[in-house]
């Protein structure tokens, strides 16, 4: 079981950092974002730092959003699928090393990158250091939900929007307290650790939820 | 191993595809599934591997040693289940790896399909026939007893078609089973066939348009159960939804 999980995870890896693989898509297109802002309002270095939190987590979570509906559908689409269902191991298995694939490649680098995109939004260096720990630990959120859209869209094939639809309501507490979290950091009067425990404990529900629930849709969508 | 297949039933989109399909499958044995395009032998095949439930009839395996029937078989279907951006051998190899009870090596099995020059090469630089002959040598990466392949030959020239066959026999004479839908003979010795019909046009359903209608429309459209008899239905009066689209393809 570990084995293919492991093989699995190496070859999503493999396949993202190959040419056309989907590894830098979600980082630049957080790039985009965050670097697009400050220009459309203007040079208010506290307007940008009071904002600044916000702008990176909703970055992140679109930059997040953009590649997954391909998680499973690539997969549909050239057969694979049918190959992953041949395993020892069960699908959630299947899910959770696509998923932590899926992750490594988007929402780790997300978290690597906030403290330089953290200049642009004029972020002092106490926010930059709660903004990686706030993506880092909010993202694998964001992503297990994420999950459970992309195996009900896999079959679909223009499944991107209606990913979105699904899971975006889902995403917003993970929003909500990644960047409450974030601020609670650089000041405000609740202690950074409430809205930073209730994130972590989101991701892990979501890990689970979104494990089950991807594999249950995956079964169905047969 | 043994596989027996008792009066199995498909319906795809509330439509009855074929009925009363049985068979057994022992060691060493191989089936050769012939039909009409649209027959429903694609549709027999992805029963057996368990991506569609069938809606009536039961697939038993005696002595699997607690394995599930997707853990005892290989898939090689239409689309070859291929990542175009990995090697051949890379493809092969996460097979191998993915699929546990490991045998040949990824290079040995291009070998033995006649491909390891191209064993670097990323699947999306090789031909049609070329990438079906990767996806067959994944029958070859990791043991499995029955192997299940959809239109095997389809795209592949006479030289791969003959090692094909000589790949198939080696596998039956190791205690093997083969399930293999085909329109080109396969020339696999003592192989049992069956063919599969799709069931006769009403000639009273000819004005429907051939659209599907959805359940609870009109009178005649109760939804039969899996242990309804099919038999009974043929002598049903009135039409059953939409089967003016059965004369397809």
């Amino acid at each position: 079981m570990l084995r293919s999980f492991n093989a699995l995870l190496v070859r999503d890896l493999k396949l993202a950092a190959r040419v056309g693989g989907s590894g830098v898509m979600g980082l630049i297109f957080f790039l985009m974002i965050v670097t697009l802002i400050p220009f459309a309002l203007g040079p208010d270095l506290n307007l940008l730092s009071r904002i600044g939190p916000a702008i990176l987590w909703i970055a992140a979570l679109l930059a997040t959003l953009i590649g997954l509906d391909r998680l499973f559908q690539a997969d549909q689409e050239d057969g694979s699928l049918d190959l992953l269902r041949l395993s020892h191991a069960p699908l959630e298995i299947v899910v959770l090393a696509k998923v932590i694939a899926y992750w490594l490649v988007t929402g780790l680098p997300l978290a690597l990158a906030a403290p330089f995109l953290g200049f642009l939004v004029a972020l002092s260096p106490e926010a930059m250091l709660a903004m990686v720990a706030t993506l880092m630990v909010g993202t694998p959120a964001l992503t297990f939900i994420g999950a459970v859209g992309a195996a009900l869209t896999s079959s679909l094939r223009r499944g991107g929007l209606i990913l979105a639809i699904l899971v975006l309501p889902f995403m917003i507490p993970t929003l909500i307290f990644g960047v409450s979290a974030a601020n609670a950091a650089v000041g405000g009067t609740i202690p950074f650790m409430t809205p930073f425990l209730v994130l972590m404990a989101l991701s892990l529900i979501a890990a689970v939820v979104g494990t089950v629930g991807a594999a249950a849709a995956l079964r169905s969508g047969e | 191993m043994r596989l027996s297949v008792n009066n199995l039933a498909c319906e795809r989109g509330e439509r009855r595809i074929f009925q009363g399909v049985s068979f057994t499958l022992l060691p060493g044995e191989a089936l050769v599934i012939t039909g009409r395009n649209g027959a429903g032998k694609s549709s027999l095949l992805d029963i057996l591997a368990g991506r569609l439930h069938p809606a009536s009839g039961a697939i038993l395996l005696d002595d699997a040693d607690e394995r599930t029937l997707p853990e005892c078989l290989h898939y090689v279907g239409h689309r070859d289940a291929l990542k175009a951006a990995l090697t051949a051998e890379e493809n092969l190899a996460f097979a191998r790896d993915f699929l546990g009870n490991p045998a040949l090596k990824p290079r040995e099995a291009l070998d033995a399909v006649g491909l390891a020059h191209a064993a670097r090469l990323p699947v999306a630089y090789l031909s049609a026939g070329q990438r079906r002959r990767v996806a067959l040598a994944r029958l070859l990466v990791a043991h499995r007893p029955l192997w299940l392949l959809d239109e095997p030959t389809s795209a592949l020239d006479t030289t791969s078609q003959e090692i094909l066959r000589l790949i198939l026999e080696s596998h039956r004479e190791g205690g093997g089973m083969v399930a293999a839908s085909t329109h080109s003979p396969l020339f696999l010795k003592d192989a049992k066939e069956i063919r599969i019909e799709r069931n006769p046009l009403p000639p009273s359903s000819a004005g429907e348009g051939g659209e599907r209608s959805g359940p609870g429309e009109g009178p005649s459209l109760i939804e039969l159960g899996p242990s309804h008899d099919p038999r009974s239905r043929q002598g049903h009066p009135l039409p059953q939804r939409g089967e003016g689209k059965a004369g397809e393809g």
